[in-house]
């Protein structure tokens, strides 16, 4: 699915990534742990397209393609999706009309038919309330006013509509409340199957408690700098990130 | 906002839409002004001794008048006798007196302004008074508005039908004194829209005027006069395009609005003239004169406006807010892209009791645009707990554009309240990504946010111009982002 290979990406001519390799296969769940400021949000804006950053070396492919040539909305309609740290407002759009378009650009990319306005609210009603996100939310603008916890599960809920083939969620759980934390959970894990995969940017191993991941990896320094089964997330959290980060040198 | 496939396709079309020309004989007289042209046009329109008396007396007051230089605009220096200042539809000797009978090519000019004039005016309910240049050539649905005992009619026709209105009311409002641009519409004004709304008379459709410059080298110089009598109520829509040319056209038009006791008035304006192409060349200069008197307590007008189009505006719709209690409202959308310049606002003028305005002006500039916010809010002594709320917010997209407010508060009674609130913000770049991250193109991801950003004055346009806004919107800022 996902196949990124000794990537090198600078900020204002300051390299963030220095050689990241990782490659993700359908049907896995990853999560990425790492200390404040390691790249983790880095990595995550450009798999997504986000301008300002500067390859400078490595590639990255996905689903056999060169993924930095394509556009932002080339990668989304492709099926990669990015559950933002810090979801952006816009006033004045209706959260549903957004998800709306954005639905149907995929699905016309797709050849499939757009959905009416009818079928798509059925859809968007349904999944609200698998989130427990109330009714009044369908006429509230993207994001206004929203607490962060209330962001965060929009996030989901887009991305349970959108359906993607790759998910990259940056720090979905922090700011998040216990129930919350379940609700979000259970989001994640209903999208969960052999053909999709997703990356977990996360710093807590609560998460991890409720959606088990099949690899844990530790960036530091631009760099993956350990990877290990579920336990490593447990291992992390017990001991800190100083132990790995110094053996690795970064 | 929902946008069928066709509309998309339409609004995704790079080149402005309404940019043809009608290959239609006219009636010009050539061009220069002076005292014999003010004669001709008011002798071929057949008008009363007073209206003649009142033109010229504007034009020799315009004569002393020096072109306003303080609106932050720059264009060259306009020869006023190289316009023509009349021009008419030769076809005009045998006026239609139904759709039936005007002539096919004006009614295709308007079938590709989006305004078939059967459908348009029979499905919405629309009364479409068509302005082609100089002459109104259609006016559907008089019979039912007659039936109302609303008058709705060119203003020629109101000269010679109910001159005792005209005489009573014109000039009232904005005097032929009033600035140059005004006084020389008064001068040589050859058609326009009338309407009077008698008391209680609650109007059963929206009015509706297009008005479009089609013959090279004319101004245009209409003048609308509006009159809602006591207790009645009006929602009037006008909208403007204009054929692309290489060549500056002046639009100089005058709007006299009069709302007697508890009546309202409803002003609604989609202005789309050619801008000029992208290096700035050609596109209309827009010197309107805009001014509503609530002169009865209780009375309201409320200007809407969305402003795409002008190589240049100057435009400052006004309320002066007489009557107790009288509400004046002022909402406006003006997006200036490529090489646009506007100056635009509003002024509020409390002179009663308890008198209250809001002022919501959304501003959008792209590219080398340059939009000034001008306002003035004058609160005068007799203006007991008069109030004011003024909402003045900036988008900008790119870097070489600009954005100037220019907020003037006069009060001079205690007790007035007065806010003012004002916002400068970039189109966001995390915005923009996070609607392109969810596919959608940076296009309409643009569309989509500056239709946000003006949802505060969509909302309050009528229905079916909300539409054709938001449409235009998409047109005007086409590619200024991405
Ligand atoms: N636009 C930018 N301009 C300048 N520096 C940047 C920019 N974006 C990221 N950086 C820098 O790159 C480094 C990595 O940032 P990043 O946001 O990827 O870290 P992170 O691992 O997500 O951290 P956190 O756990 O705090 O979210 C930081 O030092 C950050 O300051
Ligand atoms: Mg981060």
């Amino acid at each position: 699915m996902l196949q990124i290979d000794d990537l090198q990406v600078s900020v204002e001519d300051r390299p963030i990534l220095k050689g990241l390799s990782l490659k993700v296969n359908a049907g896995e769940i990853h999560a990425i742990m790492g200390p404040n400021g390691s790249g983790k949000s880095t990595l995550a804006a450009v798999l997504a397209g986000r301008e300002g950053y500067v390859h400078t070396g490595g590639a990255v492919h996905y689903r056999g393609q060169d993924l930095l040539a394509l556009a932002p909305e080339a990668r989304a309609r492709e099926g990669v999706f990015l559950g933002f740290q810090y979801p952006v407002e816009i006033p004045g759009v209706n959260n549903v009309y957004l998800l709306k378009a954005s639905l149907n650009a995929q699905r016309r990319h797709r050849g499939e038919p757009e959905l009416d306005a009818f079928e798509f609210l059925r859809l968007v009603r349904e999944q609200m309330t698998f989130m427990g996100i109330p009714e009044e939310f369908l006429r509230r603008s993207v994001n206004e006013g929203f607490s962060g916890g209330e962001k965060k599960r929009n996030e989901i809920l887009q991305m349970l509509i959108l359906q993607p083939r790759l998910a990259i969620l940056d720090e979905i759980d922090s700011g998040l409340d216990i129930d919350a934390l379940k609700v979000v959970s259970r989001g994640i894990e209903a999208l969960r199957s052999p053909d999709r995969a997703m990356i977990l940017v996360t710093h807590y191993q609560r998460l991890l408690d409720y959606v088990t991941p099949d690899f844990v990896h530790v960036l530091a320094g631009g760099r993956i700098v350990r990877s290990g089964g579920k336990e490593l997330a447990r291992e992390l959290e017990a001991e800190g990130y100083g132990a790995v980060v110094a053996g690795a040198g970064a | 906002m929902a946008s069928s496939k066709d509309d998309l396709e339409r609004l995704l079309k790079r080149e402005y839409v309404a940019g043809f020309i009608t290959d239609i004989e006219a009636d010009t007289v050539p061009p220069g002004l002076d005292e014999s042209v003010i004669r001709l046009i008011s002798a071929k329109k057949e008008e009363p001794a007073f209206l003649l008396e009142w033109r010229l007396a504007a034009y020799r007051h315009w004569l002393t008048l020096r072109e306003p230089r303080w609106a932050k605009v720059a264009y060259p220096p306009i020869d006023y006798q190289a316009i023509s200042y009349y021009s008419a539809p030769k076809s005009r000797a045998d006026a239609p007196q139904s759709l039936d009978e005007v002539d096919p090519k004006l009614l295709e000019t308007y079938e590709k302004l989006g305004i078939p004039l059967h459908e348009r005016a029979r499905l919405a309910g629309v009364a479409v008074d068509a302005v082609f240049d100089s002459v109104s050539v259609a006016t559907t649905f008089k019979e039912k508005l007659r039936e109302a005992g609303v008058i709705f009619c060119s203003f020629s026709e109101a000269v010679r039908e109910h001159p005792e209105l005209v005489r009573q009311y014109l000039g009232s409002v904005v005097p032929h004194t009033d600035n140059f641009y005004a006084a020389l519409n008064a001068a040589v004004f050859t058609d326009g829209s009338f309407v009077y709304v008698p008391p209680g008379v609650r109007c059963p459709m929206e009015l509706s005027t297009y008005f479009r410059i089609n013959a090279a080298n004319t101004g245009q110089f209409e003048r609308t006069l509006i009159i809602a009598d006591a207790g009645s109520h009006v929602s009037y829509l006008e909208g403007c395009t204009a054929p692309m040319r290489d060549e500056n056209q002046l639009h100089a038009a005058v709007v006299e609005l009069v709302a007697l006791e508890d009546a309202t008035i409803k002003y609604s304006t989609v202005q789309n003239w050619y801008p000029g192409d992208e290096q700035g060349r050609g596109g209309i200069y827009n010197f309107v004169t805009k001014r509503g008197d609530c002169r009865g307590d209780r009375s309201k007008i409320t200007w809407t406006q969305v402003e795409t189009g002008s190589a240049i505006t100057w435009k400052y719709p006004s309320c002066i807010l007489r009557g107790a209690g009288s509400v004046g409202e002022f909402y406006s959308v003006a997006t200036t892209n490529n090489h646009q310049q506007a100056d635009t606002g509003t002024k509020m003028i409390h002179i009663g009791p308890n008198t209250r305005s809001t002022i919501v002006s959304k501003g959008i500039s792209a590219r080398h645009g340059q939009q000034t916010y001008r306002g003035l809010v004058k609160v005068l002594p007799s203006a007991d707990g008069a109030r004011n709320h003024t909402q003045c917010d900036s988008l900008l997209m790119g870097d070489r554009c600009g954005a100037h407010t220019v907020p003037y508060i006069e009060v001079k009674n205690p007790s007035a309240q007065v806010e003012h609130e004002a916002t400068t913000s970039r189109i966001g770049e995390d915005q923009l990504f996070y609607c392109r991250q969810r596919g959608i193109s940076a296009e309409d991801a643009v569309n989509m946010i500056v239709n946000g950003f003006c949802k505060d004055v969509f909302q309050v346009l009528p229905m079916e111009f909300a539409v054709e806004a938001q449409k235009l919107l998409s047109v005007s800022l086409e590619g200024a982002v991405g």
